[in-house]
């Protein structure tokens, strides 16, 4: 149902009429859809029986709906698309980047810094914690999450849907041996990355024959397994109760951000107590990593083994007969990527303060893969874009309360996070099957270094 | 011993719904190498389905017999998940034929989310339970099965000989099987190519809405996150009977209901989905085409 099913050059009355007969079958269609799951709702009564409930109205604005959408989209939208398409095509010279796009990244990297003292001053200590932690905080580690897979996906080519379980294994290590043992986050950290980077090669090496889609498929059944031994493995991991109490990260041990602790962080500089300052240390904390995830891999890349990851990804048997040994450049491509998980992990714990298997679920690893993909695999500026998008996106509707005033007082905007998520997902990708930045500067080049589109590099397979 | 039997037959009830969401995973794979995630989320849409049926019949048609009533909701969730899988393969998928192959992977997962999601915000995220429907049981030398159990088995038989035949014997089933070999050899010998996917993809839904149908008639209760866990299990049968086989669809099914049942049953209830992942990792990495299914040839 987009301009792709449109025949080229109706006349304009034929395609008002095409138009209306298209939105009239749409709405067909989604009335069926719709009629027994929108129109009935299944309730339970006082005895707890299912009864159902009935929602004609509701209905009836659903299929509205898809009959004016469908007629703006074949009449206005389909042929709009269209001219410009013809209108792009058209136009031959490459632009010249601005002075502001080529230093784009610098200017994201110095409007981050500023960040968490620009809403304190802003909206005050207390109104910013939201801010910083919800936003800041949680889409840079889905960035820093995000560029760890891309390493696996966007460079080497292998498609890993399990990627989820590597976060786990740091947030678990770090949370139970800094319980058991006592550990502070600084010595945990990279041990939680080793740890990761070593299950990464566990896993790694047996499905190193596979290839494509079934090594995607035993990924995936990693990743539930080690879900399911967190769960099943009550002793240690508490099961669904989860591990709670986790220990705050300090400053480097100087300064503590744990309320009774002598050396407290507000206590030493005789600031009010407020959780906000934790946050704002989280949140360079995990800048400072991001930092590092994205400045290993564009140093990779440029590396003998970055260079063996995207040959490997655009042809595997070339690569064999040029001798790149395929077996050490899939595991480091896996171990590094798992490696970053792990180091996200850690700091998520450390962040949360409690973990539970509920938060290594394979939606989790999906949304991951989702914004690598979205964002144009190996592009770690479209990436990060797509990280603030999407999540960014879909926290933004939890402060949608005009909403309510549009849709009544139960009007819940929250329930609606994912399903719009998934919604976004399907349109962007139908839109821009390429990702959000379709260029790539490839890292070996004859005469100048000059961008390509995407379409260039190939996405491998396994 | 009768303890063995019992489990190998709680095993193939539960195989036999399996296999039949499998053969949806296969097909699609098999004809344009795509894996459908968002297919277990269809089949949530046939328990669905089938659950308001029932209770639409329950509540408006006094005195129905039991089988017309299991009829009528077969049918209905046949309708619902194969238009459902229809139009997603029109807005999803179709756009998207000929891109880079993560593309349309992406969407599925998409669509699988909003799928799961559209039904916890229109039908509420609790549990939906249902009185019990065939509840005969009979007893065969101290073994118990029960009558639903047998209902189960003779549906998916009928289904699969009714779909073997389909696609062995009728043109439609050539059409999707040169698609599947060759599509633009296909297509410059005069197969409708879109149509013939559009009709994979409504058979491999309208088979696991009848599955869903039965999953609901099983265990009596349906919830809008029940398409991931059935889904990925289907998935795994698929690949374990060699992805692209039907026959192979059917085998992978049944062994992961006999693993799973009988893993629970003498080892420990809580690992059988971990042991159930482990033999399928175990089983690509010594022979990634599955079971049945044809090794893939490395051309250069």
């Amino acid at each position: 149902m987009t301009a792709a099913a449109q025949p080229p050059r109706i006349p304009s009355d034929d395609r008002l009429k095409w138009a209306l007969r298209e939105a009239l079958f749409a709405g067909l269609i989604s009335f069926g859809m719709f009629v027994l799951y929108v129109g009935l709702e299944t309730t339970q009564n006082i005895r707890n029986q299912l009864v159902l409930n009935q929602r004609w109205g509701l209905l009836a604005i659903l299929v509205a709906i898809a009959v004016v959408g469908r007629f703006l989209i074949v009449y206005f939208i389909g042929p709009w698309f269209a001219a410009r398409k013809a209108a792009k095509a058209a136009k031959t010279e490459v632009p010249t980047q601005s002075l502001l796009r080529r230093n784009i990244g610098w200017i994201a990297l110095l409007a981050l810094l500023v960040f968490p003292m620009a809403m304190v001053w802003l909206v005050g200590p207390q109104k910013s914690l939201k801010w910083v932690d919800n936003y800041g905080v949680q889409i840079l580690i889905y960035v820093m999450l995000a560029w760890g897979l891309n390493i696996v996906v966007g460079l080497a080519g292998l498609l890993d849907l399990g990627y989820v379980a590597f976060y786990a294994v740091g947030a678990y290590s770090y949370a139970l041996l800094s319980l058991y043992f006592g550990l502070s986050f600084w010595t945990l950290l990279p041990l939680a990355g080793i740890l990761a980077a070593f299950w990464g090669i566990i896993l790694g090496f047996p499905v190193l024959r596979l290839r494509g889609d079934y090594l995607a498929v035993v990924t995936l059944a990693f990743g539930e397994i080690i879900r399911l031994v967190l769960i099943n493995w009550t002793d240690v991991t508490q099961g669904t109760f989860g591990v709670s109490g986790v220990p705050k990260a300090s400053i480097f041990g100087i300064w503590s951000f744990e309320v009774g602790a002598d050396n407290n962080f507000a206590k030493a500089f005789g600031l009010r107590q407020s959780s906000a300052y934790y946050k704002i240390f989280l949140f360079y904390v995990i800048l400072a990593m991001c930092a590092v995830t994205a400045v290993v891999t564009i140093r990779l890349r440029n590396m003998p083994i970055g260079r063996a990851w995207e040959a490997l990804r655009e042809d595997e048997i070339a690569c064999r007969s040029l001798g790149i040994n395929t077996v050490t450049t899939k595991l480091t491509a896996f171990s590094i990527g798992a490696m970053f998980g792990g180091f996200a992990g850690a700091f998520f714990a450390a962040r949360q303060g409690f973990i539970s298997p509920e938060s290594f679920t394979f939606h989790e690893s999906a949304i991951i893969l989702a914004v690598v993909v979205l964002g144009g695999m190996g592009s770690l500026f479209g990436i990060a874009v797509a990280a603030i998008v999407m999540i960014g996106g879909t926290e933004l509707l939890r402060e949608m309360h005009f909403l309510k005033t549009i849709f009544g007082p139960d009007f819940t905007p929250e329930l609606y996070r994912m399903l719009i998520f998934g919604l976004a997902m399907v349109i962007v990708m139908v839109l821009k099957p390429r990702g959000l930045v379709s260029v790539r500067n490839p890292t070996a080049f004859l005469h100048e270094r000059k961008a390509v589109s995407s379409a260039f590099t190939k996405e491998g397979h396994g | 011993m009768e303890y063995f039997i019992q489990q190998t037959i709680n095993g193939v009830t539960l195989g036999s719904v399996y296999g039949m969401i499998a053969i949806g995973y296969t097909m699609v794979y098999g004809i344009i190498g795509m894996i459908n995630f968002s297919h277990g989320d269809v089949f949530m849409l046939g328990t669905f389905a089938a659950l308001i049926m029932f209770l639409i019949l329950t509540s408006l048609v006094a005195g129905m017999g039991v089988a017309a009533m299991l009829l009528v909701m077969m049918a209905t969730a046949i309708v619902m998940s194969s238009l459902w899988s229809w139009v997603i393969e029109r807005i999803a998928y179709r756009p998207l034929r000929g891109s880079f192959r993560l593309a349309p992977l992406i969407t599925a997962i998409g669509m699988s989310i909003v799928l799961s999601n559209f039904i916890q915000v229109t039908q509420g995220p609790r549990n939906k339970p249902i009185p019990p429907m065939v509840t005969k049981v009979y007893d065969v030398y101290g073994v118990t099965i029960s009558l639903k159990q047998i209902l189960i088995v003779l549906i998916t038989i009928v289904m699969m000989t009714a779909f073997w035949y389909v696609v062995t014997k009728t043109s439609l089933g050539r059409a999707q099987r040169a698609t599947e070999q060759d599509r633009k050899m296909a297509a410059l010998l005069g197969i409708d190519v879109d149509r013939t996917i559009s009709i994979t993809f409504v058979m491999g839904a309208s088979l696991a809405g009848v599955a869903g149908a039965m999953y609901l008639m099983y265990y009596g209760v349906a919830t809008f996150s029940d398409g991931f866990i059935p889904g990925v299990k289907a998935f795994t049968a698929a690949v374990l009977g060699g992805i692209g086989s039907l026959p192979g669809a059917l085998l992978g099914g049944l062994l992961i209901g006999l693993i799973e049942s009988l893993w629970s049953a003498y080892f420990s209830i809580d690992y059988k989905d971990v042991a159930t992942f482990s033999i399928l990792a175990i089983v690509l990495i010594f022979k990634p085409s599955g079971l049945l299914g044809r090794p893939e040839i490395e051309k250069v």
